[in-house]
């Protein structure tokens, strides 16, 4: 074992995540001030942090995937139609009677088979995994209106039960205390029982550390700080796909393939099973945002999620992943889909109209990019 | 005096790029500028380019003050580069490019004749009238994009040529047209500046030398008056004594044999040898000759249409890269930038990608391992970087190389196959590599090395095959080559004879 080489590089080759996190915190500190000078209120409320949560769930699932497929050196331009049609197939699946897991199974396949649809194309004919997915784009927006009728899929589940028990913000113990910080995200009167689909061991874990409301019993109630259960599910797979990206021989093996096609072929690499790897894998994340979409809005509609695509491509890319594959970081993206809508929910408090919004987020996608150009441009020759 | 440079410094950070050049380049004569890698030759380009501005030193050219901030004030004072990788656009013609930001246009609209006259007149300059004008520069050889990048340099008005390493993707008839196009330059009253590893070539082209090491220049004047072995000295600061490494080998049973072996296209065609344990064999012959496709082909990175290769007795699948890994292959690219390596990605991953799992448990890879495995590696193959965690595209291209030969020890090939493993590098990069072909050899191992440096050929092989025009036309040992017979065979001018190795 050799003590050579261990000089230092600069600060930020060391810790790329510095970048897009540095975006996050001024950006929120800048709507404080502004939120504050503007109407007296304060802008970081555990309410906007918890819609914020909310809101970001569905691109931050989808980042999880897209992520990869980036590093992978593809794009992936039918994510958006995919979270309609899975969440089309879900809802069906529930107005039919069946059980939750069977429509989130189904959403997470449907996912995995498009993205073996895609991948497959792209790896077997060679095609160029814009064209493909630019293809597969508008076939599954198609898919999902004739699944759906081409109407709202409405099943009549109450607010709390099944999927939509995913993305409801569980209030406290006690009814009385309860705040009115979470209006509008749950329930305004009543502290939300758990979803149903809280497996048991979950279930028996809760009731060993906290309490059982008084009156309700079997129901169990999540303290305040306890986020959507689907935040929680988006944390653990987070956190998951980070350590496989990074220390998985499969994670190192896609940043090879999208770092150079050539050089994975060269190196043995099974550079065509493993592009179809990909685009499944980032299939059953797009299921699952499908399935987080369909509970925030208690509906399967086909025509959600327009344009959801690019969003997500936006916060991969934020969040300092190169569209020339090989770089690229699930951190990062998570960063970047907070930032994107933590913009989005400044400028509603500033009660800017939409526009701005949209021109705003704009400026910051090419202004994050351009950025981190001229950050690691020091850093060659 | 056309270009004259006096105490040029250059700092990137703490590192210190350039410590004071001093350069002269006179009208009509060429110099050969040489160096190691990382001796601080690129750096000095790009100050010279206009692509970086010197911290202090100054430079002047044609007696006035020349400080170009960008390259595109360098280029319209007459300063014109021809890069080792070509710049042309390749979807556009040759006419399109030779003209490109230079249109002859009347509002707005390109007129045809006086481009077609233009473009003429720069193929005239470079001797070269007859290169196809009307077709994409995608289509036409290396070499002929080569003279049109020159001749692109000359219609520009250029009063100064710079050419870095522009034989390294050259054939040798190609190197002598090159020559030629550069003598009649020198001719016209241009200044060039010739960089390049091959002190032979520097020889022919140039007439004064300057040497840079460690950012500094350490010595110039007239190549007549110094030996190869002194301009070596200056290069690195000590003497190389032995370049080629020698050392007694027992060769021993068959290692590969192919057999028939016979690529898409037809080349290579039905190629034959053996190579035993402990033998390294040469692959000499042509740019085109199907060298390179013999080892791609025997790898599983091309298709074979037939015939079969055997590795310790067992015949190998072909076509499937895993396989011949899994088997004990190893390749060595000849395209290092573009096949060879992850260049954004950190040394580490480039030196384990072929072999990540004896670093992994349960499909996760060990940082700590990886890391150390890599530092291992650098050590033993002098590699300068500062941390195994560093892109390797931040890295000289000596090093770069190191890297992915180093790739091939940590696979622990049993059989590598090197496709040029020394083009471009410097001299100390070189010894490296040539010390461990031969640990490898000496450990029971065997080398398939591909070369159009026939003094290397014939330095560091035992077995030497020629390639021409997709077939193997002579296998002999060493000891009964040299290099007028290689090339002789390599050009086909030998009547093919019995294979008999």
């Amino acid at each position: 074992m050799s003590d050579k080489f261990n000089q230092r590089l600069p600060w930020a080759k060391r810790y790329p995540l510095l970048g897009p996190l540095f975006g996050l915190g001024f950006v929120l500190v800048l709507f404080q001030v502004m939120v504050h000078f503007h109407s007296g209120m304060s802008f970081m409320t555990p309410n906007t942090v918890g819609f914020i949560l909310t809101q970001t769930v569905v691109v931050a699932t989808g980042t999880l995937g897209m992520t990869m497929i980036i590093v992978s050196g593809g794009i992936d331009l039918s994510a958006g139609s995919m979270v309609a049609l899975t969440g089309v197939v879900a809802g069906v699946i529930l107005r039919a009677g069946y059980s939750s897991w069977l429509a989130v199974l189904a959403a997470i396949l449907v996912g995995a088979f498009s993205g073996l649809i895609n991948g497959g194309i792209i790896a077997r004919f060679n095609m160029l995994p814009f064209i493909v997915t630019l293809g597969t784009m508008s076939t599954a927006r198609g898919l999902a209106k004739w699944v759906a009728n081409n109407q709202s899929v409405n099943y009549n589940f109450g607010i709390t039960e099944g999927l939509n028990g995913l993305m409801n913000t569980p209030s406290v113990l006690h009814a009385a205390s309860a705040p009115q910080w979470w209006v509008g995200l749950g329930p305004n009167d009543l502290p939300n029982p758990i979803p149903t689909m809280t497996p048991d061991w979950l279930y028996n874990l809760c009731t060993h550390f906290m309490s059982v409301a008084p009156g309700h019993p079997g129901e169990l109630y999540l303290p305040i700080w306890m986020p959507p259960i689907a935040v929680l599910i988006l944390l653990v797979l987070t956190v998951g796909m980070s350590i496989v990206m990074n220390r998985s021989v499969f994670g190192r093996h896609i940043f090879a393939l999208g770092s150079n096609e050539d050089t994975a072929r060269l190196c043995g690499l099974r550079t065509k099973t493993l592009k179809v790897l990909v685009y499944v894998l980032a299939g059953m994340f797009i299921g699952l945002a499908g399935v987080f979409d369909v509970g925030r809005l208690r509906q399967g509609d086909p025509t959600v999620a327009l344009g959801l695509e690019l969003d997500i491509i936006a916060a991969v890319v934020i969040g300092g992943a190169s569209l020339n594959g090989g770089v690229g970081s699930i951190w990062g993206a998570i960063i970047g889909a907070l930032l994107m809508t933590s913009l989005r929910s400044g400028t509603v408090q500033m009660g800017w109209p939409s526009y701005i919004q949209e021109i705003i987020i704009g400026i910051v996608i090419v202004l994050a990019v351009g950025v981190d150009k001229i950050r690691s441009r020091g850093l060659k020759g | 005096m056309r270009l004259r440079l006096r105490g040029i410094e250059k700092s990137f950070g703490a590192t210190r790029a350039l410590s004071g050049v001093d350069l002269e380049a006179r009208a009509g004569e060429v110099l050969a500028l040489i160096g190691e890698n990382g001796a601080g030759k690129s750096t000095l380009m790009k100050v010279i380019s206009g692509a970086h501005m010197p911290d202090s030193g100054t430079m002047e050219l044609d007696g006035q003050p020349f400080a170009p901030r960008e390259p595109r004030q360098s280029s319209d004072a007459g300063v014109a580069m021809i890069y080792q990788e070509l710049t042309l656009a390749p979807h556009l013609t040759a006419e399109e490019n030779l003209v490109l930001g230079r249109e002859p246009s009347r509002l707005g609209f390109i007129n045809r004749t006086t481009r077609r006259e233009q473009a003429r007149k720069a193929l005239e300059m470079v001797n070269h009238p007859n290169l196809p004008l009307d077709i994409p520069v995608r289509a036409l050889s290396v070499a002929q994009q080569q003279i049109v990048e020159i001749a692109r340099a000359c219609a520009s008005g250029a009063r100064v040529v710079i050419l870095d390493e522009p034989t390294s993707s050259l054939g040798r008839h190609d190197v002598e047209t090159l020559f030629r196009i550069i003598a009649r330059l020198a001719e016209r009253g241009v200044a060039l500046i010739y960089i390049s590893h091959f002190l032979e070539e520097c020889r022919t082209v140039a007439k004064n030398f300057l040497v840079l090491r460690d950012g500094k220049s350490v010595g110039g004047g007239e190549l007549s008056k110094i030996d190869d072995a002194g301009i070596i000295r200056l290069m690195v600061g000590r003497e190389v004594t032995e370049l080629y490494p020698q050392a007694e080998r027992k060769l021993g049973e068959p290692l590969i044999e192919l057999n028939g072996l016979t690529g898409k296209c037809g080349r290579p065609h039905n190629i034959s040898f053996k190579v035993r344990r402990g033998e390294i064999f040469g692959l000499a012959g042509l740019i085109g000759s199907g060298r390179t496709e013999i080892l791609r082909t025997t790898f599983g990175l091309d298709r074979s249409t037939a015939g079969s290769v055997i590795v310790e007795g067992k015949p190998l699948a072909l076509g499937a890269p895993g396989h011949s890994l899994a088997a004990g292959l190893g390749l060595l690219s000849e395209n290092r930038k573009e096949e060879g390596l992850l260049l954004n990605r950190d040394l580490a991953d480039n030196l384990t990608l072929s072999r990540l799992d004896v670093l992994a448990r349960g499909g996760f890879v060990s940082r700590t391992k990886q890391l150390a495995a890599a530092r291992n590696l650098m050590e033993r193959l002098d590699v300068r970087a500062k941390t195994p965690t560093q892109a390797v595209g931040t890295l000289s291209g000596g090093n770069q190389q190191k890297i992915a030969f180093g790739r091939l020890l940590h696979q622990q090939a049993d059989v590598l196959l090197l496709d040029e493993p020394t083009r471009g590098i410097d001299v100390g990069a070189k010894a490296v590599l040539y010390r461990q072909m031969l640990d490898v050899a000496q450990a029971g191992r065997a080398v398939v090395m591909v070369s159009s440096y026939l003094p290397e050929l014939l330095g560091m092989c035992d077995t030497i095959g020629v390639m021409c025009r997709g077939e193997l036309v002579a296998v002999r040992p060493r000891a009964e080559w040299d290099e007028h017979s290689l090339l002789t065979a390599a050009l086909g001018r030998e009547t093919p004879e019995e294979v008999n190795h």
